[in-house]
């Protein structure tokens, strides 16, 4: 996935509305009239809503005659929660290697009975 | 080493309101260890770069107002990154944090070493992101916590593929 989509994707859930229509969409297909029904606002807001989805590849309409549903795609989210976990992983391996200098550490650490107690081992 | 028996993991949450990440990661060390490892340019060049790349610290002062830079560098690509100390206190860290190849983007992040007792602290770590797309990736990360509803079906979804 281009890093430009990513970008679409994650500025197009930055919008609470958005987030609940796809949250909808998750449940299942629907259309623009029975997605704006809970919310106050008119069918025009919500293609617009959808239109911003729709750039940004989570959801597609399918031409199907006058009911054009909306359809979420979850290979979308697939890939999106990978690049969520990779960031997490990421941060795993920088504190397992952490863990490892503070094993080291542990190991060096005669207690010190010296009045330095902060030798750094850079100077 | 007893790495496998007390691989700690790491937690994330995402502040749905705020471009704010929320991590946590326990640790078998004192606070006075976890400061020193962030703190000591030495050793935390030694654990903060990706795997399998090179830190190198190009400046450093980690006091209360100092500034640090280091670059991580893997066959010849480098990736510099640089912030300000804004307080190095006795259990935490406020310091900023930005990445040189986007320079008008900044990071506000905390640390806090809590002591757990018996030689284990947890790590509190928060950043807040400043940039549009820092934020939107927090937003989306927040998906990931399925706290209401449809999230949850958005995850049991995601669980089939």
């Amino acid at each position: 996935m281009a890093d430009d989509q990513l970008s679409r994707v994650f500025a197009a859930l930055a919008d609470p509305t958005r987030r609940d229509m796809v949250a909808r969409l998750a449940v299942g297909d629907a259309t623009v009239g029975e997605l704006a029904e809970p919310y106050d606002v008119s069918i025009q807001a919500v293609s617009k809503h959808i239109k911003v989805l729709t750039d940004a590849g989570l959801v597609s309409q399918r031409r199907d005659a006058q009911r054009r549903p909306c359809h979420l795609e979850a290979e979308v989210f697939d890939l999106m929660t990978k690049w969520l976990e990779r960031y997490r992983r990421q941060a795993q391996e920088r504190y397992e290697r952490l863990d490892a200098v503070l094993a080291d550490m542990r190991d060096d650490e005669q207690p010190p009975h010296n009045q330095h107690p902060q030798q750094g081992a850079a100077s | 080493m007893n790495a496998t028996s007390n691989r700690h993991q790491v937690s994330i949450e995402a502040d749905p309101n705020l471009p704010i990440i929320r991590m946590t990661r326990d640790f078998n060390a004192t606070p006075a260890q976890l400061m020193r490892a962030h703190t000591d340019p030495e050793l935390f060049a030694r654990w903060v770069g990706p795997n399998g790349m090179d830190t190198k610290i190009l400046d450093w002062d980690a006091t209360t107002g100092g500034r640090w830079r280091y670059v991580a560098g893997r066959d010849g690509e480098e990736y510099g990154f640089h912030g300000c100390f804004h307080e190095v206190g006795e259990d935490r860290i406020v310091q900023t944090f930005t990445y040189d190849g986007q320079p008008e983007g900044v990071a506000l992040e905390t640390l806090r070493f809590e002591d757990l007792g018996d030689g284990r602290t947890r790590l509190h770590a928060q950043s807040l992101v400043d940039s549009f797309e820092g934020r939107d990736q927090w937003l989306a990360s927040g998906m990931e916590t399925g706290v209401e509803e449809g999230y949850a079906k958005l995850d049991a979804l995601l669980a089939e593929l």
